[in-house]
């Protein structure tokens, strides 16, 4: 089974069904995943904090949400994380790719990936870090985990994760 | 009229309708004129009233009425294509439309100007988007709700705001109680 069938599958598993995305040609496997399912409502976002306020809406009327986005998104969305996910104590699974990690072949990607952790950190936010194939077999239950305590959860899946760029 | 003088006239139409109020000034005269648990204030996090009210609006039945402003939907610009091209039968987004930035002293913003916020949600795909004088606001949002269909409000009025207290009620609190008005 592929990871992004696999990721996909933990969402439709763990009830969440609005999703919104940025692109990210890292994700671009999973977020064709998640237009093809009729269990998901996809809904592109033009930025993160955007999608942030679609997923908080969502919450609200009773739908468990995600967003997708990268990792230069965390320097885009502080506030909104500060001041409504965690402020109104809102669940957010947030699956980001991690940029700027071993293989990366873009040198400007690194200078907000040494940031990303410190970041989030920063901000209390629980985050794992996929790094190897087998560490997509906690995402279920790191799914689980952020809608038993109503936070946003960071899954950061870098580039050795996914097998490199593909191009390299 | 400025935005409380608006908000006053039409609280008897948002009072049995879930309504996402705009940061600040706006939220803060909205809870003075008529605090209901169907109101979501937001506290913090400008521009992002018209993305929280579109996901509400994707995600259950009922009718959604933003209060949004100028200036916040400036700082989001984003949002109007996500409308555009998602707008669901239930959602109005009602822009108040004063030309400044009320909660930071009114200083002018670009639709005081050259900026024309209709026209921009229109070029974005918004199918039913109208202009309306600040006295007409209750029969133009009545119309839109009993139309059934999805609509963006752009309400002209002047500037200026109403002294009102600053909302105390804990985020949770607030958000608790809508979540319970949602699922009512």
């Amino acid at each position: 089974m592929s990871i992004s069938k696999k990721l996909v599958d933990d969402f439709v598993a763990n009830d969440v069904s609005f999703i919104t995305t940025v692109p990210c040609k890292q994700l671009a496997g999973v977020i064709d995943e998640v237009e093809a399912r009729p269990e998901i409502f996809h809904i592109p976002s033009n930025k993160e904090d955007e999608g942030m306020g679609l997923c908080a809406g969502a919450w609200m009327g009773g739908k468990r949400p995600a967003i997708i986005m990268q990792n230069t998104a965390i320097g885009v969305t502080i506030n909104t994380l500060a001041t409504l996910i965690q402020y109104y104590r809102m669940p957010l699974p947030m699956l980001i790719s991690f940029r700027g990690e071993l293989r990366e072949p873009v040198a400007c990607q690194v200078e907000m990936a040494v940031h990303t952790k410190a970041l989030l950190n920063q901000l209390n936010i629980p985050t794992y870090h996929f790094h190897r194939e087998s560490d997509a077999s906690e995402f279920d239950q790191i799914l689980k985990y952020t809608f038993m305590c109503n936070k946003p959860v960071a899954i950061l899946t870098d580039a050795s994760f996914w097998g490199g760029y593909g191009d390299q | 009229m400025i935005r409380s003088e608006i908000l006053k006239d039409i609280a008897p139409i948002l009072r049995d309708q879930l309504v996402v109020c705009n940061i600040g000034i706006p939220s803060q005269e909205l809870h003075a004129i008529d605090d209901q648990p169907t109101n979501f204030y937001m506290l913090g996090t400008m521009g992002l009233a018209s993305s929280i009210g579109l996901g509400l609006a994707l995600s259950q039945p009922k009718p959604v009425i933003v209060i949004d402003g100028d200036g916040s939907v400036l700082t989001n610009l984003g949002t109007l294509p996500t409308i555009g091209n998602n707008c669901p039968p239930n959602y109005i987004l009602m822009i108040i439309d004063n030309g400044s930035y009320g909660s930071t002293g009114d200083q002018p913003t670009y639709t005081g100007a050259k900026t024309d916020l209709a026209g921009m949600a229109r070029a974005a795909g918004c199918d039913n988007v109208i202009e309306v004088q600040d006295v007409d606001t209750g029969a133009a949002l009545q119309e839109a709700l009993d139309s059934g269909k999805g609509t963006v409000m752009v309400v002209k009025c002047d500037s200026g705001n109403a002294k009102m207290p600053v909302i105390t009620m804990d985020p949770v609190v607030i958000r608790d109680r809508f979540m319970k008005a949602v699922a009512s």
